[in-house]
């Protein structure tokens, strides 16, 4: 139920986006999120509920490479 | 490199082992999303025996009351039902969303709340969407209200939060949890802050943790360290998406459509301040106040149906003496195998 996957802002009017999901493009709701073109999401039943940093995301995983490796 | 690189699964898997070391420890995590991503991925079998990572209420309809259905089918029985497509299967007290269906109710599955809204906009028909979720899907059905719904559209909040639901699965003292793995999307909306009580009164360490293998590997080595140092704070590992005031936005929208109320969640008595019912300001959207909704209480657990064990943690889906044999997602006794989402589904769909 609370399946949520990130997707690329391609084009943003109002309160409404078209988001690319690894080529398969869709209409989203970003009326939750102060987001624009160009940014990741996270979308949750059609709705944009958070940016994702992809800077945390390599920091996230440079952490545990040196933590564990 | 990404969240499922093999080298650094394979030293994950090194440090829990090294980190458990001898003592029994249980974890539990509450999300349909992770038990998908634990099974599919057999983390489970990555983990030294003594160390078991349990999964609790983490699916919302797999939580959502009998009663619940019971009013859907009842509503359906003049409106036009929508709803996602988890729903149709759950059990009510006499049949389900499904069965309403066949019998000739406009029963509609849909993918997002805005999609039922375009077919209120478009009908001249009663609409009413079955809102249900955690704080995850809540904010969605908000922004829908706020978006200024036609008079035809309604709302049956089944919504519910989940951290009164840790704290009542806690007090209960029925199962013994030394840490939670907490939702990655829940944890969006509600932010890291909201646990911290949790880990103040039960002295009880909790991760945030996002989908990927490696998020959850990262996110038990999290719990293991805590324990080892005798923390019991929360840690956010799903740092790329979650923060710690969470989406005040999302908050925001939540706060200005609906009231905290206590409520039932199956397998459990009444949790308070933990469902979310529509405030003074939407009741002309409330479908239990528009038309007058008089449902009875019911039993909500099938006949032999261990689902309340299965949801506290006290059980694995395949100790219940009805898994596979007579209960099958083609075929579901109680609402675990229906929700792909429910622990008894994806254990039988990864033949665990
Ligand atoms: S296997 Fe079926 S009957 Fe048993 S607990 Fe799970 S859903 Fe209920």
């Amino acid at each position: 139920m609370c399946l949520a996957i990130p997707g690329k802002i391609l084009e943003a009017d109002g309160p409404e986006g078209i988001v690319d999901f690894g080529g398969t493009k869709r209409k989203v709701r970003l009326d939750l999120v102060d987001a624009g073109v160009g940014d990741y999401v996270i979308v949750h039943v059609g709705y944009a509920i958070e940016i994702m940093d992809e800077k945390e995301a390599k920091e996230t995983l440079k952490y545990w490479s040196e933590h564990l490796l | 490199m990404n969240f499922r690189d093999k080298k650094l699964a394979d030293a994950a898997g090194k440090k829990i082992a090294k980190l458990a070391g001898k003592k029994k420890i249980r974890l539990m995590h509450v999300c349909g999303t992770h038990e998908d991503t634990i099974t599919k991925f057999g983390i489970r079998g990555l983990l030294p025996e003594n160390l078991e990572v349990l999964s609790g209420p983490g699916c919302p309809v797999c939580v959502t009351p009998a009663k619940e259905i019971d009013e859907a089918i009842k509503l359906a029985e003049g409106n036009v039902i929508t709803t996602f497509g988890d729903m149709l299967k759950v059990p009510g007290s006499r049949g389900c969303l499904s069965d309403a269906k066949a019998d000739g109710c406009d029963v509609r599955v849909v993918y997002s709340i805005s999609d039922s809204l375009k077919m209120a906009r478009s009908s001249k028909g009663e609409v009413t969407h079955i809102g249900i979720g955690f704080e995850t899907t809540a904010p969605t059905t908000a922004a829908a209200l706020l978006q200024g719904p036609p008079e035809n559209f309604s709302v049956l909040s089944c919504h519910r939060l989940v951290p009164p639901a840790l704290e009542a699965l806690l007090s209960s003292g029925e199962v013994k949890i030394g840490g939670f793995i907490q939702p990655g999307h829940v944890s969006t909306i509600i932010g890291a802050k909201v646990y911290e009580p949790v880990s103040e009164k039960f002295k009880i360490p909790q991760v945030i943790a996002g989908f990927e293998p490696l998020d959850v590997l990262f996110g038990i080595i999290t719990l293991l360290e805590m324990l080892d140092k005798g923390e019991c704070g929360v840690k956010n590992e799903y740092s790329r998406v979650v923060h710690y005031e969470g989406n005040k936005k999302a908050q925001a929208a939540m706060g200005e459509c609906f009231d905290i109320v206590d409520t039932k969640w199956r397998g459990f008595p009444k949790i308070p301040k933990s469902g979310l019912e529509l405030n003074e300001k939407f009741e002309g959207f409330d479908a239990r106040k528009k038309f007058n909704l008089k449902v009875k209480d019911s039993a909500d657990m099938p006949a032999g149906c261990r689902c309340a064990d299965v949801l506290k943690g006290l059980i694995y889906p395949n100790e219940c003496p009805l898994f596979g044999k007579i209960c099958k997602p083609d075929e579901p006794v109680g609402p675990c195998m229906v929700s792909a989402e429910g622990s008894c589904a994806i254990w039988y769909k990864y033949k665990r």
